[in-house]
């Protein structure tokens, strides 16, 4: 891996990933406010708010598919700019997942999972190729690896799309509302591939409105309003105490019935 | 309330009506009315039909060498196999003929070769129809290297002139069209408005303009001692007429990808080519395969134009045979001989890109 060069200071003790007065602004629409906020190693965050509360946009800016006009982002040790070249060696350490899947219809299954490894890791195809199958295996599909994703279900897309973004071996994995599009039918069997990751030790921020998720996996929970974080908790405390009034009436009317 | 203890099993479709019988029955004649205007129908059609056959098959004379062979109640196809190789070679000397026979089977292999999917080494052999062919080609037309004579592009003719100006039109426009497509979208204003300017250029002039442009102004703002071939500057001028229509063929499909896609890619960490190489293009090239081949269609016929600038193809040297003082009065042998031609090629491409896109449909 070319990560570990100069620019990068990662070692066991420096968080994951850092943000320091983060705003952005959609032309005047200021989405997100002065957000600072510290992921260590390891660690599992669950991040919940209203929609338009800007959750999504924040974990789109750790892989550069938002552009922040102030403050600054750390992961891994590299410090985002505009450098293309920095912001591709941070990709390749930063692995998503997203509500829409996003599988690439043109090629199988096997073939979405090999396709940055052989031209970004620039691996043999044979070697690309076992690493896919073991992925699969992991999130258990590889009896489908040479079907295309138009031929699988919501469920099964969702878990291939998984497996895509570990094949890249990532340091972090992020999660868009990665059950938001599922039928109800299809989303245990991705949030147990979830749960499973997590209990791997994988650092993961994910947003989701799957409350069970949130109880059973997060270290810590963070809710979000308008472009702000109001409240970040461990998880017993978040649903059992919350603090803030906007909190208290969101758990309301998710957990209202 | 009811509970089911057993599943249904799944059972056949009832038995529809099959066969010619039972597809006449069920399109032409499913009732009086309908029954009635299909009669008509084919009535007419075979008053229409009929004629045509008897002129173009039935009385038409095939054998012979001279207009005393044809009796004159039919269509006299002794004209046209009589220039036959005039209509095939144009002008090009007859000694050096075989020349163009080579480059044709070549062509005709190396289409065949790429166009049935279970041959192997597709890479290398595309890579030689694009890079080696061409040289290849030019050298063996034109000549005046390796010992062969060197044979003029005025010489060159018929079909031949056809083929040359519809393939280096086709090969030539697609990349360009797709560079200036993604050159349109980029972020960078100075190469998006490069591209805009080129497009709208292109696209706002008639063909018939560049073609005169191309011929009578160039050598006007160029020195005399810089010489560009007539032919070249017709194939540059068509390159760049039909990139332009091309581009946007090819932006249209480009727009269709949902933005999901590239934000996929990125997050993989693939860069800027790769993704569009890799992800963006396959898909969006995929989607506008049939305005693509509109486009190619529209080229080949459009190839016709080049007889104003003087450059026989193969309308034009039917056209000159119709003057031909011992052949007068054949005009409409020559034309329906040519639209055929057009015809045959044309609709091949068309039933090749219906096979493509059926094999590259991927279930989406």
């Amino acid at each position: 891996m070319t990560a570990n060069n100069s620019a990068s200071a990662s070692s066991a003790d420096t968080p994951m990933i850092e943000v320091e007065g983060l705003n952005k602004w959609y032309g005047d629409f200021h989405v997100l406010r002065d957000i600072d906020l510290t992921v260590g190693r390891g660690e599992r965050i669950v991040v919940c708010g209203p929609s338009g509360s800007g959750k999504s946009t924040l974990i789109r800016c750790f892989n550069h598919l938002e552009e922040h006009q102030q403050g600054r982002i750390t992961v891994d040790g590299v410090t985002m700019t505009q450098d293309i070249k920095r912001i591709e060696q941070i990709r390749r350490n930063v692995g998503m997942v997203f509500q829409h899947f996003n599988l690439f219809p043109h090629l199988s299954v096997l073939d979405n999972c090999c396709i940055s490894q052989t031209w970004v890791q620039k691996k043999p195809r044979v070697e690309a190729e076992k690493t896919a199958r073991e992925f699969l295996e992991r999130v258990q599909i590889a009896d489908q690896a040479d079907k295309y994703p138009g031929q699988l279900s919501g469920g099964q897309q969702q878990r291939v799309a998984i497996a895509r973004a570990l094949c890249m071996r990532p340091e972090v994995m992020l999660f868009d509302e990665p059950t938001s599009a599922l039928d109800p039918e299809m989303i245990k069997e991705v949030l147990d591939v979830m749960v499973e990751l997590a209990h791997d030790g994988m650092t993961m921020l994910c947003v989701t409105h799957e409350m069970g998720f949130a109880k059973t996996v997060a270290d810590r929970v963070i809710f979000m309003d308008q472009g702000q974080i109001i409240e970040q908790a461990p998880p017993e405390t978040f649903f059992n105490n919350p603090e803030s009034e906007r909190t208290k009436l969101f758990l309301s009317q998710i957990l209202g019935h | 309330m009811t509970t089911r203890t057993e599943m249904i099993e799944a059972r056949r479709p009832p038995d529809m009506r099959r066969g010619v019988v039972g597809w006449l029955r069920a399109n032409l004649f499913n009732g009086p009315l309908n029954s009635v205007l299909s009669v008509i129908t084919m009535v007419l059609l075979a008053m229409m039909l009929w004629p045509m056959a008897k002129w173009a098959l039935i009385d038409a004379d095939w054998l012979g060498s001279t207009r005393e062979a044809c009796s004159g109640e039919g269509a006299c196809w002794v004209f046209i196999s009589a220039r036959f190789e005039t209509i095939i070679y144009g002008f090009y000397p007859d000694p050096e003929r075989w020349r163009v026979n080579s480059v044709l089977a070549m062509m005709t292999l190396l289409v065949a070769w790429l166009a049935i999917p279970r041959l192997p080494a597709k890479r290398w052999v595309g890579a030689f129809a694009l890079v080696g062919f061409p040289i290849l080609a030019y050298v063996l037309l034109n000549g005046g290297h390796f010992g062969l004579v060197e044979v003029p592009t005025r010489e060159w003719g018929g079909l031949m002139l056809t083929l040359t100006v519809a393939t280096v039109g086709i090969v030539g426009s697609l990349p360009i069209g797709v560079v200036l497509a993604l050159g349109r979208r980029s972020q960078m204003p100075l190469v998006r408005s490069l591209c805009v300017v080129f497009i709208e250029f292109w696209r706002g002039v008639p063909l018939i303009t560049v073609l005169f442009m191309a011929s009578v102004m160039l050598p006007l703002f160029v020195p005399t001692e810089v010489e560009f071939d007539k032919l070249l500057r017709a194939l540059i001028g068509i390159m760049f007429f039909w990139s332009a229509y091309m581009a946007e063929v090819v932006r249209g499909g480009l727009q269709a990808i949902p933005s999901g896609q590239e934000e996929a890619a990125k997050a993989l960490g693939l860069g800027y080519w790769r993704r569009m190489g890799l992800i963006v293009l396959p898909q969006a090239l995929k989607m506008v395969i049939p305005g693509i081949v509109n486009t190619f269609i529209a080229l080949f016929k459009d190839t016709s134009l080049v007889l104003i600038i003087g450059l026989f193809d193969l309308l034009a040297i039917i056209r000159a045979g119709l003057t031909d003082s011992d052949w007068l009065g054949f005009a409409t042998e020559g034309y329906v001989f040519a639209a055929l031609m057009f015809w045959v090629f044309c609709f091949s491409m068309s039933r090749y890109s219906q096979y493509i896109e059926r094999r590259l449909h991927t279930g989406h």
